[in-house]
């Protein structure tokens, strides 16, 4: 039945109707429009109410012009996935607001431009949802004269009409374009003028008759809001960066420019001069071998990509693997195949990072399930390319690193920086001499010496090509396989120094899920709706990095039916899995796959579960 | 005590040429490659260059495996095909404090890597950057690459009719601040150049024809030993004198063109071509195509220029080298850590 809760509450009318801090707004724009500023206010005033709220902007891949969506969601219970349908809509988009009207759920609201009415006849296409037209245009003249800022503020208003209907304080949306516009009083004045008389509107010219508000809680106080992207380039600036070299792509650009911007408002001395260098390459080509040769020469060095700009790192990472070279590389995953849709998320560049490069090549995955992560494992996969002398790869995904999440304030790092086994001048005249790849300590990883250090016996000759344990060049059998052998040990050495799989729940259940990075979001939604649908207990693992800690397969083994959760076409992180399970246990794996470019929700979780489960 | 005969000449940081050597070729005897790394091996020695403050950087190819061949006390890094100006750009900016040689090939430069060749010449890198030019593939059995001449033949027939790529003029155009074309088998051109390229700062871009005696150095060639003996024009003579020698030469100025190095050595350029001028950048470019248009293979400086800034120089790093920075200086403070934070709540 279509009916849903809200609108037999609206029907009874009483001050219990109320949907209180648990729904979702989607504002429909045109892209270019300006339209970010206003609804980061818009989001920021819930943040300030105290209610866990999160942002999803659904943009196009496209400089100005085409429809753009941004979905806020309210979440009294802190879900911050994508919810599948949005109650609210605020029709900004003349082109899309048919069907975005038609998209909403019945007892859904709509604010939109009156003018609408006469062209598309908007009010009348729906009789289950509440429509408040306001004149935008009208309001924007009034407030702006000059013309060509009108485009700009005429956004604003829908953040005071927003704000006066769900009864956010005037007072919380002041103090949010503050924190956005910062010392610029002028703007800050324009726009809040703006707000203020769409707040006035509101109060003066429409009538509340839907259910949804916003009250004030305490679950925000002390939180931060933050997009994965900036937490990615705090952290390699927090796990000192010293060189950056990378190629312009949506979704991971803003990564390296919140690094770059912070580079350099924290890392110049006090003469002024810079403690890094960001290098913006010619290619991702030339980005990962400035990457790798910053590496070899002692920096901590990082690019950031997508899966394009990965795709064309491949032949480089497997020089970084087979001459063993630290640098990191973050992959803000987009959807694929091949240009795929830009602007659109997903977690397909899993198989193709863990074995990127042509012969027997595998690479350490570091992956991030929140903001937070993207801070902490950004700063561990530095600690780990430069202790497993080799490329480590950080994979986040659009949504987590373009969208705003909410989250608990970081922890400043405690732990000294892990600069790995390099040898200096001193230790090789205590040596006598040393052979670059050879396995002294038994965890597969050698000495290093860096260009420069003044010894005689420091330099070795790094290469592609086949090499023995003293990196001389070789063709013979023999010592080709022993490295070989070799570089398949550090592989393993690296599953007990990558973060381990977080077991959310182990508690003897049947059925096990395993999620990985923004999956995390839904399922754990789903697992509750499934609790409390079906009454269906299930355990959960989230895995943080690739190769596996021995933990997975014993989660595996634990559990009758293995269900992985990801959001790509061909389950990549079962393949991964089933490649290292024994094979009774890899039998158990199903996949509940997501990958139509949204990210994904919990209802669909929750379906799949349930149609697989026969529930 | 040694005798004069047998004690080894020293240069001026005390070291004797042996340390400047590398392991043995194992290139075709007779390799241009091998003429190449014999020069650097004494360039590097008479500059009194630390070995271990070199970085040697190649690609692919039989040019890139001549850094073996070269500065044994060095270390080398011996990229991916066409890559070479990638991993030297990383290495330079890591480590402001190397001497940065690149040592690639015509198939490495002008085809494979071609992107990186340019987009490296016009960001003024500090490093040398040497191609070692022999117009073909050698390692795949002789392919014509693409700074082979029009009109110059393989042994098996085949002619080349695309016009070749001239770095040099492509160099030049770009932003490469000191710009040369030798022959493996001009020595004396050859190590004047070099050591002049070592006390450049900025990016040295040395086009060295060097014959490969096994796939092109047949009749019909245009990078053959014999069609270079005949055809090699000079533009100018070169004398180099570095800054830690006093000497004093008598020189006619109107014949010399001398240029004031960034280290204080002093490059003299005698003219054989009638009032070149090697800072003249567009005459610099004119010259080599209307050179090339009369089938001439001009060789000397063709461009330098001691003011342009380098790479390094617009990054406005610290001094010392970023790859060893200690943690207090990269790691930035946990006050600042908790400002960020509360900007963000």
């Amino acid at each position: 039945m279509a009916t849903s809760d809200f609108t037999l509450i609206q029907q009874q009318g009483t001050s219990s109707a109320h949907v209180i801090n648990d729904f979702s707004i989607n504002v429909a724009t045109v892209n270019g429009s300006g339209s970010q500023s206003a609804n980061s206010v818009l989001l920021k005033s819930i943040f300030g109410m105290g209610v866990p709220v999160g942002g999803k902007n659904l943009f196009p891949s496209n400089i100005a012009g085409q429809p753009t969506w941004f979905l806020i969601r309210a979440s009294r219970d802190g879900y911050l996935a994508r919810k599948s349908v949005s109650e609210i809509l605020i029709a900004m988009n003349p082109e899309t607001a048919q069907t975005d009207v038609a998209a909403l759920p019945t007892g859904g609201v709509a604010i939109y431009e009156e003018k609408l009415d006469q062209t598309l006849n908007l009010a009348q296409s729906r009789q289950d949802v509440t429509f408040y037209p306001v004149p935008f245009d009208k309001i924007t003249v009034a407030v702006c004269p000059e013309a060509k800022l009108r485009k700009l503020v005429r956004n604003m208003i829908y953040v005071g009409v927003t704000a006066q209907l769900l009864s956010i304080d005037l007072e919380q949306v002041e103090s949010s374009l503050r924190w956005q516009f910062g010392k610029k009083q002028k703007v800050f004045d324009l726009n809040f003028g703006a707000a203020k008389a769409g707040f006035e509107y509101a109060q003066q010219s429409l009538t509340k008759s839907d259910p949804f508000v916003i009250e004030r809680m305490d679950k925000t106080a002390g939180k931060i809001l933050i997009d994965g992207n900036e937490a990615c380039g705090m952290g390699a600036v927090f796990a000192g960066v010293t060189v950056i070299a990378w190629y312009p792509i949506t979704p991971s650009t803003s990564s390296i420019e919140a690094a770059t911007s912070l580079l350099k408002k924290l890392r110049v001395t006090p003469e002024g001069k810079a403690t890094f260098a960001v290098v913006q390459a010619e290619d991702e080509l030339a980005a990962i071998g400035m990457v790798l040769g910053a590496g070899w020469a002692g920096a901590r060095s990082m690019t950031a990509t997508s899966g394009p700009g990965m795709s064309l790192m491949a032949e480089f990472c497997g020089l970084g693997y087979f001459a063993e070279i630290p640098g990191v590389i973050i992959n803000v995953q987009r959807t694929g195949p091949s240009t795929g849709m830009p602007t659109r998320t997903q977690q397909s560049d899993l198989l193709s990072a863990a074995f990127l490069s042509h012969g027997d090549t595998k690479f350490p995955i570091l992956l991030p399930g929140s903001v937070r992560e993207c801070f902490e494992l950004t700063q561990a996969a530095f600690d780990l390319t430069e202790r497993l002398q080799t490329p480590v790869f950080v994979l986040s995904d659009l949504d987590l690193g373009m969208n705003n999440w909410i989250s608990e304030v970081f922890d400043y790092p405690t732990k000294p920086l892990d600069r790995g086994k390099v040898l200096t001048a001193q230790d090789l005249e205590r040596l006598g001499s040393f052979a670059r790849y050879h396995d002294v300590d038994g965890d597969g990883v050698g000495w290093r010496t860096l260009p420069g250090t003044p010894h005689p016996k420091a330099a070795y000759f790094t290469r592609g090509s086949g090499h023995n344990h003293a990196a001389a060049y070789t063709e013979k059998p023999d010592e080709y396989q022993a490295v070989m052998e070799r570089l398949a040990r550090k592989f393993e050495s690296a599953r007990l120094l990558t973060p381990a799989p977080v077991v959310v729940k182990n508690s003897g259940a049947k059925v096990g899920f395993i999620a990985y990075g923004t999956t995390d979001f839904a399922l754990r939604e789903s697992l509750d709706e499934i609790q409390k649908q079906y009454g269906f207990e299930a355990d959960y693992l989230r895995i943080r990095a690739f190769p596996f800690a021995p933990s997975v397969a014993e989660f595996v083994a634990a559990h009758e039916r293995i269900y992985v959760v990801e959001q790509n076409r061909d389950g990549q992180m079962s393949s991964l899995l089933k490649l290292d399970l024994a094979g009774a246990q890899s039998a158990k794996l199903r996949s509940i796959l997501h990958y139509n470019g949204l990210p994904v929700d919990a209802q669909s979780i929750t379906r799949e579960f349930a149609r697989q489960e026969g529930l | 005590m040694a005798t004069a005969t047998s004690t080894p000449k020293l240069n001026h940081i005390g070291l004797p040429i042996l340390e400047y050597r590398g392991g043995k070729s194992t290139l075709c005897a007779g390799c241009g490659h091998n003429a190449i790394a014999e020069r650097i091996t004494d360039a590097m020695f008479e500059m009194g260059v630390e070995p271990e403050r070199v970085a040697k950087m190649s690609g692919i190819g039989c040019s890139s495996k001549s850094p073996a061949y070269f500065l044994g006390r060095a270390h080398s890094f011996n990229a991916v095909h066409g890559r070479m100006p990638a991993t030297a750009s990383g290495a330079a900016v890591a480590n402001r404090t190397l001497k940065v040689l690149g040592v690639s090939g015509d198939g490495d430069t002008a085809s494979i890597g071609a992107g990186q060749f340019v987009h490296l010449m016009r960001r003024n890198l500090p490093m040398i950057y040497i191609v070692e030019n022999n117009g073909v593939y050698g390692l795949t059995k002789g392919q014509f690459s693409a700074t082979a001449d029009l009109g110059s033949r393989l042994k098996t027939g085949v002619i080349n009719d695309l016009p070749p790529i001239d770095t040099c003029a492509l160099a030049i155009q770009l932003g490469a601040t000191f710009v040369g074309r030798s022959f493996s088998g001009d020595k004396k051109q050859l190590l004047s150049m070099l050591k002049a390229a070592i006390a450049h700062k900025g990016t040295v871009l040395l086009d060295v024809i060097s014959p490969c005696v096994t796939f092109n150095d047949h009749e019909g060639s245009t990078k053959s030993y014999k069609f270079m003996q005949e055809n090699d024009e000079p533009i100018n003579e070169i004398g180099f004198v570095p800054s830690f020698d006093d000497i004093e030469v008598d020189y006619d100025s109107g014949q010399i063109y001398e240029v004031e190095m960034h280290d204080g050595s002093n490059l003299r350029l005698r003219k054989l071509l009638e009032d070149y001028d090697p800072t003249d950048k567009a005459n610099a470019v004119r010259t080599l195509m209307e050179a090339s248009s009369k089938d001439e293979i001009l060789t000397g400086v063709f461009y330098i220029n001691t003011e342009q800034p380098t790479f390094v120089d617009l990054l406005n790093m610290v001094e010392e080298p970023l790859a060893t920075l200690p943690e207090s200086l990269t790691r930035p403070s946990k006050a600042a850590f908790e400002a960020l934070m509360a900007d963000l709540q």
